[in-house]
This record gives C-alpha cells, sequence and structure tokens, in this order.
C-alpha cells in the first residue's frame, strides 16, 4: 500500500506556486522545450519590431563597392551582390516574416472561425455548400494553392498575406466546424436559448469562446507553415517583391551559383527561417500539451 | 457499402469539377496575360500584333466558350497546346511525369524508412535524452524549408565532392537513378520523414498503454515482439493515414526541390507555366495535382477501411 505524500504531489502539479517569476519558473522547468520555443518567438518579434534600431545599415541601400563582400566588421554577415548588407537585411527580413506569418494567420482565422461557426451551428444546406466548397480548396496542397493564388493576385506584401491565408481558412474551418457540433448539444446552450438569448449571441458569447483552445494550438502550427510558404514563394520568384528584404527572397537571388562562391548568402536566410519556425513550433508543441490535455505525449 | 462507394465517387467528380472551375477562373484573374508578355519580350508595342497573338491563342473569346473547349478537350483526352513551346500540352506535361514520381516515391521511401522506426524508439525509450534528442531532430524537420536544405545539401556536395548532382534525362537504370535522384529525394522525403516519426511516437505511445501489451509483456514475449508485432502493427493505423496525406502534400516540397536540383519533373514545370502565363499547361497540371490527391485521399480511406475492421462506413 502505498502512502501519498501530499506535499510532494502538490509540488509536482505545481499547486503551490504563486507568483508571476515563481509561476514562470515552474513552468520552465516542467515545460523546457516550449520555453526555449517562447524565447526564441520573444527574440523574433522584437527584432522586427526594433528593426530600425537594431540594424546598422539601410537594408535596401545598395553599394557597389561592396559586392559580395565577406563576413566582416563592416558588414558581420556579409554583403549580398548589389552590396547591401546582409545582417540588416535579415533583421529587417524578421518584419516581413512576420507581417505575413501573424496577418495570414489572422485573416485565415477570421475567415475560417466564421465560415466554420456559421456551418456548424445553422447546419443544414448551407453547412452543405459550404463543406463542398472547403473540399474543392484542399484538393491542392497549401503550397500549390498559395502559388495559384499569389500568381493571379500578383506580387505584393498584401497579396502574399491573402495568398496564403485562403488555403488557411478549410483546416481552421473544419476544426471550429467539428466542435461548433458537439457544442451546440450542450446544455448550456440550450439555457442561454431558454432564458431568451439571441442565437448569433450565442454562437457568439458561448459556443465561440469554448472552440478557443484547439484553435489556439491550429494557429500557432499555423504561422510555421504560414512563414515557410511564405519564404517557398519568395524564393520561386511569385512572394514578397524587390528590394523588400523577405528570408526566401534572399535565397533566391543567392541560389546555386553563390552555393560555391559566396554561402554565406545561402546560410545565414535560411537559419533565420529554420530558427523561427522551429521556436514557432517548439512553443506549439509545449501550448498543445497544456490547452489540449487530451493530445499529451 | 456501394452506396458509400458511389457517393464518395460522385463527391470527388463534384470537388474536380469545382477545382476546374476555380482553377479556370483563377488564371484569368492574373494581371497581364502571355500575349502581353511575348509583346514586352520582343520589343513590340504594336495593339494590333498583341491582339493577332491573343487571337491566334483564343484567349479573346468569352470566358465561358474558353472553359467549354478546355473541358470538352480533356474529354476527348486533347490538352490543347502549350503558349510557349506551342506542342500539344500533353506531350509536353507526359514525359515529365515519371521524373517526379519516381522522385516523389523515392522520398517517401526514405521518410517511411527512417519516420517509421525512429518513432517507435522515441516511444519506447519515452523522456529519455534519446527521446528528446529524437524529437528535436523531428520537429527541426518540420522546420527548416525544403529549399534551403536543398541548397546546403548541394553546398556540401560541393565540399566534399567538388561537383554539383546534374540530371541527365539520357542516364537510365537503378544505380543512375539513385545517383541523380537520391539527395534531392532525402532532402523531399526528411520533412515527411519527421511527420511520420512524430505520429508514429504518439501513436505508440498509445497503444502501449493498452493492457494487451501487458498482457503480452506477461506472457514471456521479448520486448522486440512486443513493440514490433503487438504494439507497432496496431499503432500504425493513423500512420497510414498520414503516409497518405503526406504522399500529395509531397508536391509542394517537390516544387521547390526541382528548382534547387534543376530536375525537369511536373513539379517544377507548374512554376515556370505559372510566370510564363501558360493557361493550357498550368489549369492541366494543377488539375493533374487535384486528381492525385483526391485520389490518394480515397485510396487512404479505403485501406483505413481494409486495415481496421472496427471501421465500418454507414451508408
Amino acid at each position: 500500500m502505498a502512502i501519498i505524500d501530499h506535499d510532494a504531489a502538490l509540488a509536482r502539479a505545481g499547486a503551490n506556486v504563486t507568483g508571476f517569476w515563481s509561476q514562470a519558473a515552474f513552468l520552465a522547468r516542467r515545460y523546457p522545450l516550449g520555453t526555449v520555443g517562447a524565447i526564441i518567438v520573444a527574440i523574433f518579434v522584437l527584432t522586427a519590431v526594433f528593426a530600425d534600431v537594431i540594424a546598422p545599415l539601410d537594408p535596401t541601400a545598395t553599394n557597389s563597392k561592396a559586392s559580395l563582400a565577406h563576413p566582416g566588421s563592416v558588414f558581420w554577415l556579409g554583403a549580398d551582390f548589389m552590396g547591401r548588407d546582409m545582417y540588416s537585411r535579415i533583421v529587417h527580413g524578421a518584419r516581413i516574416s512576420l507581417a505575413v506569418g501573424a496577418g495570414a494567420m489572422g485573416l485565415g482565422a477570421v475567415i475560417g472561425v466564421s465560415v466554420g461557426l456559421a456551418s456548424g451551428y445553422l447546419g443544414g444546406w448551407f453547412d452543405l455548400v459550404l463543406q463542398r466548397l472547403l473540399d474543392i480548396m484542399q484538393a491542392l496542397p497549401l503550397l500549390v494553392m498559395a502559388i495559384v493564388m499569389a500568381a493571379s493576385l500578383g506580387p505584393s506584401l498584401r497579396n502574399t498575406i491573402i495568398a496564403i491565408a485562403i488555403p488557411l481558412v478549410p483546416t481552421v474551418a473544419r476544426v471550429v466546424r467539428s466542435s461548433t457540433l458537439s457544442l451546440r448539444e450542450q446544455p448550456f446552450v440550450e439555457a442561454a436559448r431558454a432564458v431568451g438569448m439571441g442565437e448569433l449571441r450565442i454562437a457568439v458569447r458561448h459556443v465561440l469562446p469554448n472552440t478557443l483552445a484547439p484553435l489556439i494550438v491550429l494557429a500557432t502550427a499555423q504561422i510555421g507553415s504560414a512563414i515557410l510558404v511564405e519564404a517557398s514563394l519568395s524564393f520561386l520568384g511569385l512572394g514578397i517583391p524587390e528590394p523588400h528584404p523577405s528570408w526566401g527572397r534572399m535565397l533566391s537571388e543567392s541560389a546555386a551559383e553563390y552555393v560555391r562562391t559566396a554561402p554565406w548568402l545561402v546560410i545565414f536566410p535560411g537559419v533565420a527561417i529554420s530558427l523561427t519556425v522551429f521556436g514557432v513550433n517548439l512553443l506549439g508543441d509545449a501550448l498543445r500539451d497544456i490547452l489540449d490535455p487530451r493530445q499529451r505525449s | 457499402m456501394g452506396a458509400y462507394l458511389i457517393r464518395r465517387l460522385l463527391l470527388m467528380a463534384l470537388t474536380l469539377f469545382g477545382m476546374s472551375v476555380l482553377i479556370f477562373v483563377m488564371l484569368r484573374l492574373v494581371p497581364g496575360d502571355i500575349a502581353d508578355i511575348l509583346t514586352n519580350a520582343s520589343g513590340i508595342s504594336d495593339p494590333k500584333e498583341k491582339a493577332k497573338i491573343a487571337h491566334e491563342l483564343g484567349i479573346d473569346q468569352p470566358i465561358l466558350l474558353q472553359y467549354g473547349k478546355w473541358i470538352g478537350g480533356l474529354a476527348r483526352g486533347d490538352l490543347g497546346y502549350a503558349y510557349v513551346s506551342e506542342q500539344p500540352a500533353l506531350d509536353e506535361i507526359l514525359p515529365r511525369i515519371p521524373i517526379s514520381g519516381k522522385l516523389a516515391g523515392m522520398a517517401l521511401f526514405f521518410a517511411v524508412l527512417f519516420g517509421v522506426p525512429l518513432g517507435v524508439i522515441s516511444a519506447v525509450r519515452q523522456n529519455t535524452r534519446l527521446d528528446y534528442a529524437l524529437r528535436v531532430v523531428s520537429l527541426s524537420g518540420l522546420s527548416l524549408p525544403s529549399f534551403w536544405l536543398g541548397l546546403l545539401v548541394l553546398m556540401a556536395s560541393v565540399q566534399w565532392f567538388g561537383m554539383i548532382p546534374i540530371y541527365d534525362a539520357d542516364r537510365h537504370g537503378f544505380w543512375a537513378n539513385i545517383s541523380m535522384l537520391g539527395l534531392p529525394a532525402m532532402t523531399v522525403g526528411f520533412r515527411s520523414s519527421a511527420l511520420i516519426m512524430r505520429l508514429t511516437r504518439s501513436s505508440m505511445l498509445e497503444v502501449l498503454r493498452q493492457d494487451y501489451i501487458r498482457t503480452a509483456r506477461s506472457k514471456g514475449a521479448s520486448i522486440l515482439a512486443v513493440n514490433f508485432k503487438h504494439a507497432l502493427r496496431n499503432a500504425l493505423l493513423p500512420v497510414v493515414t498520414v503516409i497518405g496525406i503526406e504522399a500529395a502534400f509531397l508536391v509542394g516540397g517537390l516544387i521547390v526541390t526541382e528548382t534547387v536540383f534543376n530536375i525537369p519533373g511536373v513539379a517544377r514545370f507548374l512554376v515556370e507555366a505559372i510566370l510564363w502565363r501558360d493557361y493550357p499547361i498550368v489549369q492541366n497540371l494543377v488539375m493533374l495535382i487535384a486528381v492525385v490527391v483526391v485520389s490518394v485521399n480515397f485510396l487512404v480511406d479505403m485501406a483505413y477501411m481494409a486495415l481496421d475492421p472496427r471501421i465500418k462506413f454507414a451508408d
């Protein structure tokens, strides 16, 4: 017969941890990988916000004398063919990636939530038609759909965000719809209806908040995909146009021939993309463990 | 069962029809058409010349008529003519399919070869250092853009072999294919193997907690037999789904990898055709990809039903 040590059990569960910093320290011990992710994401966001202060040089200023300069004291990470400082371009590139990642996910989530909520809550022919439309959108892989959208909208920051947001809609809509379907039958919805609350208000105030946990998990994962898709689009020449410093675009300028002659042009932007997406994914994994205990690993 | 199949096939047909309308309309929204590009490239600014080109290509006709012509042609196996090469689109597309097919097949092979066993190891050794290391590797597989991984592979092969693997259509045979497509396939497959590994791990963890695993252990079955015979067979079911979905989503990885390694497959051809506004190629390629994705999803569902006797689809 095991003896339960209540104090030890409570300490393990973190029940007696109070205060902001000690709670933060507890979470950090419990989710070490997630903490690393959160730190990477924080650095990424701060870099994007304070890019003007952090970058020593103008990211778009060309300098023919510095063409393909090696990494050194002036150009910390070297310079590209047009003599633009790689370090400053990568710092400013964080802004583009953040704008596209957050923008595409935000737009995709707003449309997806509206579609999913309406589809699950209203049901009937409306649901049927929307589901078939989502089927059509999901018949193409994310990148292919984004490529076609980006080509038909034309290259610009705004259009790139739209081109990535639309293909993200079906997944969000499906997740929200399936939780709405089960929430619709819950007693608290019936109770709200019984006290005479309007249907739209029930959907937005009572059903929607209960779909948030899986949505946050999904949204974090989608920020990562959105950043990767933007990089791929820009790499293929269909995303952010010149002279904006997009990480993917920087790799397409420097592709195959610079692999031999100027490897720093290939390595650093890729490190920036991978590290950022890696941080977002680590954070997403930890959020899933915290918010969605059924999937806890 | 029969009714389910018929309903499924009808839905597939509906999805593909919707996709054909969607892609057709989206392509016509593109600012600038091939006539603009051709006239700009040759320095002609005469609007009459441009109108002549547009007329020759049939892009001055009403959009509904153009759509009807395309679908009618598809039904007869006629995909129209490519604008750029002026060859039948079918002759342009067909020879590129086996190249991408081989690449995708090899990538999927690598993905399963590494993904499944490493996922099992990670689950069996849960919360050890090995598990943590494997989880970080698999998560990084989902974080590296495959075109960058491809560039790094190129860089490494320049460094170590002093050369870059070049695709040569005249080389045939098993080893030639391995030497030309092996590295690109591994580059594409890395992401899929990471996904397969993560899913195998979580699925294995679920199964390892089941009573019948404890029974197998207590009757004295060897660790290997328990893990691979009793547990893995049951854990593989969700993995089959992901392998199916990944098979379709490999297309995205193929596009950038074929571009990086300069392999003349279908996926890279799609991007080239989009940049040239070569509608006949783009719309047929997009339909091809949609057909592959929809059929793969269908086959995965069928496989699911065959593998798990508990699943029965309602008629």
